[in-house]
């Protein structure tokens, strides 16, 4: 199975935060900038893509165990999103590629 | 104790989904003849109907509560309320620095005018005042309460453009002097499924786009007297004030 450091390196991402935590597994994708819906519907293992950089997210990948966020359009985490990333071991990475593009690059990398 | 029933989420014809007929007079009008003894001014991301209808208001005994319902850069909807001219006009120029440079469409969107006190146009803006302002929710909350005024995350429990719906749940450290529930659920439902949010009060509003929503939900005040202050210690549950949402079967 892939893990979240051959995604860095294949479509080339930023690694925010949460280093600690590039050998985690990713078993598929989800794709949502409402952390309502990330909540009911996005299972343990999936990389999370969004734009939303609140705090918020990263307790969302942690209850979810997601195995990392890609915060798109050149957006950065919020400081206080990257100190839970690091605490969390749930890297937050980061590209200016849109949402649509990045999906397509991991969901062909992954499919 | 005096108990003031307050409608404190509605929209002007400034605001571009606000109906042509709320102009400030129509509002002061109605809000008087449903009994609202305060009203809350929030247009979309712009605070400029609100010296008006206070002024307005006076006459009808009314006491308004000027401030805007801010788009964070989350898209969630959040009440912000300020006790003067000064910081009002503070918070309008935050607004303006931070609001997208996206330009209505008054055909699609509607009319975003200001008016005076015989319902002539006065002003009419151009930037989309729907759109989100470059600032984060903490970002705002912070602003807010630097200038002294309420924060208050608006309709929460809504599946769009609320707390809920784009953070998943109150983010813990947010300072917030209320939550504003729809009709949807109730601070009891909410609370069952996030118990920490017992420690705050609830309001209901209308959020009234056209005249006929005004005062058709509304939040009591029980407190000694109508101003900011009072507002703000009833919201916080202090020295004995308090606030409930009104229900149907209360209203009369």
């Amino acid at each position: 199975m892939m893990t979240v450091a051959d995604i860095v390196k294949a479509l080339n991402l930023k690694v925010f935060s949460g280093a600690g935590g590039l050998d985690r597994e990713v078993s598929g994708g989800y794709v949502s900038d409402l952390l309502s819906d990330v909540m009911g519907k996005a299972d343990a293992g999936q990389v999370w893509i969004t734009l939303q950089t609140h705090k918020n997210v990263m307790a969302i990948a942690s209850l979810k165990d997601l195995a990392a966020v890609i915060l798109v359009s050149g957006y950065k985490p919020a400081e206080n999103t990257a100190e839970q990333s690091e605490e969390e071991n749930i890297p937050i990475l980061g590209t200016d590629k849109s949402a649509f593009e990045v999906t397509g690059e991991l969901y062909t990398l992954i499919k | 104790m005096n108990r003031y029933r307050a409608d404190l989420h509605v929209h002007t014809v400034l605001s571009p989904c606000g109906d042509l007929e709320m102009s400030p007079s129509n509002i002061v009008k109605r809000a008087a003849l449903k009994g609202i003894d305060i009203l809350g001014v929030t247009d979309h991301n712009s605070t400029k109907h609100g010296a008006l209808i206070r002024k307005l208001a006076e006459k009808e005994g009314i006491f308004v509560l000027c401030g805007a319902e801010v788009t964070t850069r989350e898209e969630i909807h959040c009440l912000a309320f300020f006790e003067n001219d000064d910081t009002l006009e503070k918070f309008q120029q935050f607004l303006d620095m931070y609001l997208a440079d996206v330009w209505n469409n008054p055909s699609r969107f509607g009319y975003q005018v200001v008016v005076d006190e015989n319902d002539m146009i006065v002003e009419e803006i151009d930037r989309l005042l729907i759109a989100a302002i470059d600032r984060s929710i903490d970002e705002v909350e912070e602003e807010v309460h630097a200038l002294g005024g309420l924060f208050i995350p608006a309709h929460i429990d809504r599946p769009g453009y609320s707390l809920f719906s784009q953070l998943g749940f109150m983010p813990p450290d947010l300072k917030v002097d209320a939550l504003e529930v729809t009709g949807r659920t109730t601070p009891e439902d909410i609370i069952a499924q996030f118990p920490d949010l017992a420690a705050y009060s609830f309001i209901g509003s209308s959020d009234a786009h056209y005249p006929e929503q005004l005062g058709t939900r509304m939040t009591v005040f029980e407190m000694e007297s109508r101003s900011f202050e009072e507002i703000k210690k009833a919201l916080h549950g202090e020295d004995g004030r308090r606030v409930s949402i009104l229900t149907d079967r209360h209203r009369g």
